[in-house]
């Protein structure tokens, strides 16, 4: 009874959410709307007893996919508007196109079934009862799909390659913090007893001594572009 | 877990990480260095294939076969000699970074974890960890915006095929209940019925693997990027990865899907013939040079497809033996493009070629060979490579296919002998830079290769031969 009712609750919200995702007319907010949709299907996901998926779909969708899109949505100057005008002009090919993807979908469906054999055709099943999904996935992970999970980490690692070679540039003239440099640094700072009351200089700043302040001011900048 | 039997990708993927490390942290260029460690685990991971046992490991993920061992020796030999092109250039060209070779070398892992897959989750798998390099390669040169719009092209197009082959993916693992290969050719094997839901996914499966071997038609990415691609990339493009490509296909269409080739060969017929009809007839009109090996390199595509389309043993054999030939003529070929420059600045149109005969007649000669090959004039190795794919079609009935091969080949000997003419008996002011020692030594050896295989064919084709009798028996 309870699971049922949170089954409809969590499904409500998921469509509505969906559907405000496409509707919102903020892009900000249509994002907003897709988290809460990741998170109600994750729930969806728990109460089927899939806790591996729901932890993933969180931790993936929520956590990477939907704070990148976030950052797109907030760092590129995208003209939302303009990207509606052509709705009216496009729905009805879309439609079409929507509707006979959907036609397949059902002819497929309508035609699937579970053969005889299926349960003999599993991989790696869970062994019923023993340990959660998520202690079984770990089990076969890193023993009989080591290889596909090794070679997936190297995709991973292609692509962070792939990201530093297009978009890393050795710039000039950048400022970096050596800080081996900062403490090694002798003679700019000095303590000075002052005359209480009397402030110091107009800078607000105290300057060592006038015979060494072009240096230090020298000294300070190359500090500050070396790397 | 008989995990030693995967040595050679072990070693591309452990030696990548090592010269990874090891050219990041010197402050200064490891280009250089980078490129030639890249180059000798590409050999060592050749050795390894070589001396490589035969079975299945990874519960039966992973297959290495007399198949798997000539397509990675392929692959592996078509990389390190475009990686070797590449080195001079991109020196010339301000792009020697080590990421070039290294990129190289995880795709090249890809190919081999795509040659020896037994398993559609290690065919997707291998297939991305091919593409992703390509995608970064294509838009090396960022300063470039043709190169950048190559990158994007192919990376947005290939993000479709991707999506294309994981949709067939998913259908046939649900219609079929298992990803492995031995488990689906059981599944589809006689007296078992076949829903359509298994044929669209066979289809699906098929369009993304025909994207990557730039089969028509699914080759719109193939001129621009190869055009606007750093020519190096251009080579490494159409050498070993298309090796991979029809690789992969022949390893699927002929290993799960055996039994269902009722279904796949009329796509693999139509995907041959428009091949071989838009790469002859659409590059007639090019001007640039690499955008025509784009077009050749889909129709080499075909002709190597009718092979596998005609689905007999004699066929796959000639499809081997055709992605061989085709592979060394590519390979010089490119190492001629590579060394195009003219006071140092590299040139890529064919007008550009004029007057190479009397300036440097030992490039022009190469040059020739390559052209004469991939016409397919008699005693050069081209001409094999279409007799065995030709003979093949009309022993198992398609004199049709076989037709429009020759017609096509006609068609395309117009434009691979505009060339020798441009060069011969074109004039020019100003003549090309001389080749480069390593570019020549790339050029003259594939270029005696085609030259002298009519003298030796036997270790080529028994190898093919082998490798068939491996897949099918």
């Amino acid at each position: 009874m309870i699971a049922a009712l949170a089954f409809y609750a969590f499904a409500f919200v998921l469509v509505a959410s969906a559907v405000m995702v496409v509707t919102a007319r903020n892009p900000v907010h249509s994002v907003l709307f897709l988290i809460l949709a990741f998170f109600n299907a994750s729930a969806l996901f728990l109460l089927i007893g899939a806790e591996f998926l729901a932890m993933i779909l969180v931790i993936v969708y929520v956590g990477a996919v939907a704070v990148l899109f976030l950052f797109v949505v907030m760092m590129l100057d995208i003209d939302f508007a303009r990207l509606r005008e052509g709705f009216q002009r496009y729905a009805p090919v879309g439609a079409v196109i929507g509707g006979i993807l959907f036609l397949e979908l059902v002819l497929v469906l309508a035609g699937w079934r579970f053969t005889d054999m299926a349960a003999d055709l599993r991989l790696a099943p869970n062994p019923v009862g023993a340990v959660s999904n998520t202690a079984a996935l770990g089990r076969v992970l890193y023993t009989d799909y080591v290889f596909l999970f090794q070679a997936a980490g190297l995709i991973l690692l292609v692509a962070m390659i792939g990201a530093i070679v297009l978009t890393h540039r050795e710039r000039v003239g950048t400022r970096r913090q050596v800080i081996a440099d900062q403490v090694g640094r002798t003679g700019s700072v000095v303590l000075q007893n002052v005359a209480i009351g009397a402030g110091v200089s107009p800078g607000s700043i105290l300057r060592p001594p006038p015979k060494d302040a072009p240096k230090a001011v020298e000294h300070h900048d190359t500090h500050g572009g070396h790397h | 877990m008989n995990w030693t039997l995967a040595l050679p990708e072990i070693l591309l993927a452990v030696s990548g990480l090592v010269i990874l490390l090891a050219c990041v942290i010197p402050k200064q260029d490891t280009s250089y260095g980078g490129s030639m460690a890249v180059i000798g685990s590409l050999l060592g991971a050749a050795v390894l294939v070589m001396m490589q046992d035969e079975g299945t490991a990874f519960s039966g993920q992973y297959i290495a076969d007399p198949f798997g061992r000539f397509m990675k020796l392929l692959c592996l030999a078509g990389a390190a000699a475009t990686l070797l092109l590449a080195i001079d250039f991109n020196e010339r060209e301000k792009l020697a970074r080590f990421e070039f070779p290294l990129l190289a070398l995880f795709a090249t892992t890809g190919m081999m974890v795509m040659i020896s897959a037994n398993d559609l989750m290690a065919v997707y798998i291998g297939l991305e960890l091919l593409s992703l390099p390509l995608y970064v390669i294509a838009a090396f040169n960022r300063d470039s915006g043709r190169s950048a719009e190559a990158g994007l092209k192919y990376f947005v197009l290939g993000a479709l095929a991707s999506g294309l082959l994981l949709y067939g993916t998913t259908l046939v693992y649900g219609f079929a209940g298992s990803t492995n290969f031995d488990k689906l050719a059981e599944a589809f094997g006689p007296g078992q019925s076949v829903s359509a839901g298994v044929v669209v996914g066979l289809v699906f499966v098929i369009a993304g693997m025909a994207f990557k071997a730039s089969a028509v038609p699914f080759h719109m990415w193939t001129p621009d990027v190869y055009e606007g691609a750093p020519t190096p990339v251009t080579a490494f493009f159409a050498a070993a990865p298309k090796v991979a490509a029809i690789a992969l296909l022949v390893r699927v269409l002929t290993g799960p899907f055996a039994d269902l080739s009722d279904q796949w060969q009329q796509v693999l017929l139509l995907i041959s013939a428009a091949s071989m009809l838009l790469g002859s007839f659409a590059a007639i009109g090019q001007r640039n040079i690499k955008r025509l090996m784009a077009y050749s390199s889909i129709g080499h595509v075909g002709y190597a497809l009718m092979g596998l389309a005609v689905d007999t043993d004699v066929g796959v054999r000639g499809v081997l033996v055709y992605m061989a030939i085709y592979l060394v003529m590519n390979i010089g070929t490119f190492a001629v493009l590579v060394s195009m420059r003219r006071q140092g600045k590299s040139v890529e149109l064919i007008d550009d070629l004029a007057g190479l005969g009397k300036t440097h007649p030992g490039t022009a000669m190469w040059m020739a060979v390559f052209m004469f090959s991939m016409a397919g004039v008699p005693p050069l190795a081209g001409f094999f490579g279409k007799l065995y794919v030709f003979l093949a079609a009309m022993q198992a009935g398609y004199l049709w296919l076989a037709l429009i091969g020759v017609g096509t080949s006609v068609i395309g000997g117009y434009y691979y002998l505009r060339i020798i003419k441009v060069m011969y008996f074109d004039s020019t002011e100003q003549p090309l830079d001389a080749a480069t020692p390593g570019v020549g030594l790339v050029m003259a050896g594939s270029g005696l290769f085609n030259v002298l295989f009519i003298l030796w064919p036997a270790p080529l084709i028994g190898a093919a031969q082998l490798a068939v009798a491996a897949l099918v028996g």
